[in-house]
Parts: C-alpha cells; structure tokens; sequence
C-alpha cells in the first residue's frame, strides 16, 4: 500500500471544515453550559457555574411546555405518516395506468425547502385568504384560525408535516415491500391464513429493518422541525406550537443569557443522539446477523 | 370487474393527488392576484393572471441581490463539499489506515444535529472567534459557504462512498505501476468514471443548500441574505404583502423542481443517507 500520508491530506480539508463548524461549536457549547454568561447583564462576565442552568432547566415552564408540545407532535406526526405512508405503499404495489406519474407527484413534496411548505400552508390556511377556513366556514359552519386557537395551530403543523414528509415514508416502505420474497406469502395464502395474520406474522417482521429505520428518520427530523413552524406560525398562539428548536431560537437566543441557552442546546442534542443511536443501532443489527 | 377495480384505483390516485398538488397551485393563485383581490371570497378557479407582483419582487434590488446571494453560496458550497467529500472518498476507500470507518460514521453525526442547537455556538464562533483583526465570517457569503458544510459535506461523503469503492482498485494500481502521480490518478483516472454520482451529489447539495434556512436567518444580516430568510421579513411586518410573498416563494420553489425532474430516482436514497434505495 502506498504511504497513508496522502490519505490523510486529501481527508484533511474535510477534517478540518468539519472540525472547525462542528466538533468545535459542539464542545463549545457544552463548556459554555456549564458557566453563566449574559453580556446584557450586570456581571457580562463568563462565570463557572456548574450544573446550576440544568438545575433551572428542570423547572423552566417554558422549557417543559416546549418538550411536551415536541414530543405531542413527533408522536402524531411520525404515527400517522407511517400509517398512511403504509397504505399507499401497499396501493403502489399494484399495476394500474399512469403508475409512474402519480409516483413522481406524490413524490414532489420532499424536494420542497421547509420554509415554503410553510409558506404554502400559511397561504391555505390563513383566515380571509386560505381557502381552508373558507370551506370549513361555508360548508359546515366551524371556524378555523390557527392564529388564535391553539388546537387549530398543532392541528394544522401536523396535517402540514404529513403533507410534506409522509411520501419518504411511502417510498421507503415500497422498497421494502418490492424486496419481499413471494414464498412465504403463497405458502401463508395456502395454509389459509387470513390477511391480517399474513400482515403481523409475515409482512411486518420482514419489513421491520426498513420500518425501524424510517421511523427513526422521521423521529430526528421531526425533533429538529423550525424552518416550517416558523413560517406558518412562528411557534404560537401562545406556546402551542413552541418546538424545541422555535424555543431556542425565538425564547433562548435573542435573550442573550448564552449560558443558559447552550444548556437547552445541550438537552436538545442529547435527545437527538439518544435517537440517532438507536436508528444507529437497528440499521446495524440486522447487517451484523446477516453476516454472522 | 377488474376494470371498475383499475377505475378505482385511478380514482383514487387523482384524489391522492390533488391533496399533494393543490396547495402548490394554491401558492401559484395568491401569487397572481393584486392585494384588493385576495380578501374578496377565495375562488379556487383562476380567471385572469395579475402578474405584477413578480414584475415587483424581480424590480425589487434587495430581493435580487438575496437571490443573487443563495445562488452564489448553494453553487459554490456544492461544488466545495462535491470536491471535497469526493477526496476524502478516494482516501477512505484506497488507504488503509486506522479508524477510518470510524471517521466515515463521525462524519454522518455532524449531518443528525439539528442545526438550532449550532445557533448559539456558530454564532459566537463567527463573531468572536473565527476572526481575521475586523474581517468576521459573520453575514459573508464565505461564512455561510463554510457553515453549510456541516450537513452537506457529511451528505457528499456518504452518497460518493458507494461510488467510489465501485471503483475497481486494480484500474489506479495498474496506473500507479505506469509511473502516474496520485493527481493524475485522481482526475484523469477515477473522476471521471465517477460522474454520474457525482452529478447526483452535486445536484442535492445545492438544492440542500438552496432550501436551507435557519442557519442563514441567524448568521447573516443584510450582505449575505439569501432568498429563504428575505422570504420570512414579508411576514414579520403588520401588513404581509401576501402577493409579494407568494411570488418569492415560487421563485424559491422553480430551481428545486427543475432540479427535482433531474434527480427523482435519487431522493429517497438522499433523504435516508443511503439507508433505502428508491
């Protein structure tokens, strides 16, 4: 083999970007979590503090309503696009005229930035200019203002997050589905077994790799979900659409109380790789068994 | 019989479709209307096309030059993290050295974070830290090119991979053997049979880049606004010019769906970091 010096100057731009904008602000912000500093206070100055920003954490009203209000929608969001993902992915798999196109609108959300499915849906459904509320108003009589009521707002972030995220879950389940063998199935089908057993004692142990790791895709880019909420509601009315990440950047950060905003960073981060890890994981599992 | 079936189930995908269509050509309606219009009773048909409000956003300087500014930053910060991950690929892939597959996952964690935890700590950074005297990288176009490594060049890493271990090894071997310098081997040997993948990636990365937002509204101001955060300033204010909004919002969407047409097939794969092949 030739001398690995020229394998570590070609990685060695890439380490160093990726060091500078990513291990760096990451220890950073762990270091400055542990000290209090706000430079619009009295005392500007960075003070050791200890774990004292997490202890307040515990208690922030603020921070506990934003992490309920995340993990209500992660909930709700990811369950139901994996339902609906599931039925159009068993729709997809027959033949019928036009397969290709209807693949390929359905598919057309995904590539949308953030801010304009926010945008989008803000244009639906703002009162007097969305055609939502209208439809609702003239056809059964209720009212529909995400900007005052608070089940009106949650309501529509998810049916938004649905609209745009559940087609990756639809594609991901076809692959899986496309992949499956069909002996089992006719062995099952002869052995007159009926569908639903045939669907959780066959399809859903063989699709369970593919499922785990689309759920936990979805799951992390659920918990990081901003640029959307900020567009079509800006997190509120109230906190009923304060996400974690719309909290750190409306509530934490313009405050400037840095110190205690790395903590809520910190927190944020540790959630992610808490899920991360275990997408990790059930993505490698099955690898390591098939191997050994 | 199984022709009411295949009815059916056309029928059913028009309707699946027209949820997923609709709010798009929603957006496009708003977009085509003059402001008094927009408060009367919202008609789904369009009778006539107003098209002033896109002659007004591309009249508008500011919104050109944020145009201009998400243009200059995805393309070159594409073709950065393309280069770049396309390097550190061939190293990965070619030389034997220790950890390197734990330098491939680490990689990938830098994509995961959601990048308003990196709000608070960039920012700081980019203001206090990484500076030159009074040159800072916050609000240039340089600082957003850098920053949007952070997930793009994890991205690049991990869609060139694949790509270029298909690569056999014996070809740059066989020319090494020939007497040809590691650069030469590179460019004229391995890029080029590596292109489609690289095209795919290249494509990505920009729209990723295109689309991003929330690092962009924290760290720039006016000099390196890009079109995503200029979308957001016609909400703040009291009075959202919803026409305005609408067409700066279909500005932002055309590259993505030209783009989209160009790279369907890879999306899904893009979007599970290679976990699923569409």
């Amino acid at each position: 083999m030739r001398s690995n010096r020229l394998g570590w100057i070609l990685l060695a731009p890439t380490l160093l970007i990726l060091g500078l904008f990513g291990v760096v602000p990451f220890l950073y912000i762990v270091w400055l979590s542990f000290h209090q500093w706000n430079p619009a206070a009295v005392n500007p100055d960075i003070v050791f503090i200890g774990a004292d920003n997490f202890r307040r954490l515990v208690f922030d009203a603020g921070f506990l309503s934003s992490l309920g209000v995340t993990l209500a929608f992660v909930f709700f969001a990811v369950v139901s696009e994996l339902i609906i993902g599931y039925f159009l992915a068993q729709a997809f798999l027959k033949e019928f005229p036009g397969k290709a196109f209807f693949r390929t609108i359905h598919t057309l959300p995904l590539i949308m930035a953030p801010i304009i499915v926010g945008s989008v849906w803000k244009l639906m459904t703002t009162p007097s200019i969305g055609i939502i509320p209208h439809l609702l108003d003239s056809w059964f009589g209720c009212e529909l203002n995400i900007g005052q009521s608070a089940v009106a707002a949650f309501t529509v972030v998810v049916i938004m997050d649905i609209w745009h995220w559940t087609p990756l879950v639809t594609l991901t389940l076809i692959a899986a589905l496309v992949s499956l063998p069909p002996d089992p199935f006719e062995q099952a089908q002869i052995d007159g077994a009926g569908k639903r057993q045939i669907f959780w004692h066959i399809t859903l142990p063989m699709i369970l790799p593919a499922v785990m790791a689309t759920v936990f895709i979805r799951l992390m880019d659920a918990l990081r979900i901003v640029d959307e909420v900020l567009m079509l509601t800006g997190g509120g009315p109230g906190s009923a659409t304060r996400f974690l990440g719309v909290h750190i950047f409306r509530e934490v950060f313009p405050r400037t109380n840095y110190g205690y905003g790395a903590a809520v960073s910190v927190i944020v981060l540790y959630l992610t790789i808490l899920v991360c890890w275990l997408l990790y994981v059930s993505m490698l599992a099955p690898r390591a068994t098939k191997k050994g | 019989m199984q022709r009411q079936r295949t009815w059916l189930i056309l029928l059913f995908w028009i309707f699946i479709s027209f949820l997923t269509l609709f709010p798009i050509y929603w957006l496009f309606v708003i977009s085509v209307k003059p402001a008094v219009e927009l408060f009367a009773t919202p008609e789904v048909i369009l009778r006539d096309a107003y098209w002033q409000n896109y002659i007004d956003v591309l009249n508008d300087a500011t919104v050109r030059g944020y145009m201009l500014n998400s243009l200059i930053i995805s393309s070159c910060n594409a073709v950065l993290v393309t280069t770049l991950g396309f390097l550190a690929c061939y190293a990965l892939s070619r030389f034997d050295f220790g950890g390197k597959e734990s330098i491939f996952f680490w990689t990938i964690t830098n994509r995961m974070a959601p990048p308003a935890v990196f709000l608070l700590p960039l920012f700081l950074l980019l203001t206090q830290v990484y500076r030159i005297g009074d040159f800072t990288l916050l609000d240039t176009r340089i600082g957003m090119i850098l920053v949007y490594c952070t997930f793009n060049l994890p991205f690049a890493i991990w869609t060139l991979r694949p790509t270029v271990d298909g690569i056999p090894k014996e070809l740059d071997e066989a020319a090494f053997v020939d007497g040809a310098s590691p650069w030469k081997v590179i460019t004229e040997i391995v890029f080029p049979l590596c292109r489609p993948g690289l095209a795919v990636t290249l494509i990505l990365t920009w729209v990723f880049a295109w689309n991003e937002y929330l690092l962009a509204a924290t760290l720039t101001n006016f000099r390196a606004r890009t079109l995503t955060t200029g979308l957001s300033e016609y909400i703040t204010t009291t009075g959202t010019e919803w026409g305005i909004m609408a067409a700066i919002s279909v500005f932002t969407l055309i590259p993505a769906l030209i783009i989209f047409s160009l790279v369907q097939r890879h999306i899904v794969a893009g979007l599970t970091f290679g976990a699923v092949k569409g």
